[in-house]
């Protein structure tokens, strides 16, 4: 799993690529955290339109970053999920947390 | 038994053999020529429970995990995912949605979507003896078997 950012007025996008599984989610959520850290983003993008694969363990790191971005009084989004991240997400009930945009906004 | 046909593998819990086992079941499960669907399903299905071994059932040592797919008569696809580490005390519980002993990293969601992506799932597990998982889902044949 690779994450690509983009960083710009205040909104800080992260595309992630590949599978996001328990082994992925373990590093990606400490780059993650120092990228915030880093930015001080007032808007968080998740973008999924290049994720392959996600399972529950995806589901806890989508949730840990809204909650991280809530923290310093931002907010995070999901964009673009397809396939079998898109069935994951609304097996899980997610969206009754985080927004989740099946087109960018 | 005929009409049974099957893997079985072993693996240490490493995070790192999730993609290992999700990879091998889905290339044997690709006989019965799912659909590119059905196939993510079985390797969500998989993935969640060998995440749980390593997470729930090993915390913080190395057990072993073994893992039987099957394919009965031609159309159903089960898979066994077995553990020998400290077991689920409330299998009920467990299973409910957001229900998590793992703290913030985990989401409470890995039986909600084993259960959403296959047809069935079955839960035995003794504490301090281990955890057995068998799912099934049908597979439709598209064309007729060769």
């Amino acid at each position: 799993m690779k994450i690509y950012t983009a960083e710009n007025d205040g909104f800080l996008k992260l595309s992630f690529t590949g599978e996001l599984d328990h082994h992925g989610a373990k590093t990606a959520m400490k780059t993650i955290d120092g990228l915030i850290d880093d930015a001080l983003p007032r808007n968080l993008i998740m973008d999924l339109s290049e994720l392959n694969f996600m399972d529950s363990s995806g589901i806890a790191l989508i949730l840990r970053v809204s909650r991280r971005m809530s923290d310093i009084g931002g907010k995070a989004w999901v964009e673009n999920p397809l396939g079998q991240p898109l069935r994951v997400l609304n097996a899980s009930g997610i969206d009754r947390v985080v927004k989740v945009f099946e087109k960018a906004r | 038994m005929t009409n049974t046909d099957y893997i079985k593998f072993e693996f240490p819990s490493r995070s790192v053999n999730e993609s290992f086992a999700r990879a091998a079941v889905a290339s044997f499960a690709a006989r019965l020529d799912p659909t590119l669907e059905e196939l993510a399903d079985i390797k969500t299905a998989v993935s969640e429970a060998v995440t749980n071994c390593i997470v729930h059932a090993y915390p913080g040592v190395l057990g072993t995990i073994w893992l039987r797919a099957r394919i009965i008569d031609e159309s159903t696809f089960e898979i066994t995912v077995r553990d020998t580490g400290v077991g689920i005390p409330d299998v009920k519980k467990a299973r409910e949605p957001m229900y998590t002993t793992g703290g913030d990293d985990r989401s409470g969601m890995g039986f909600t979507i084993m259960e959403s992506f296959m047809d069935k799932v079955k839960v035995r597990s003794v504490e301090g003896k281990g955890t057995s998982v068998t799912m099934t889902r049908r597979i439709v044949r598209r064309t007729s078997a060769v």
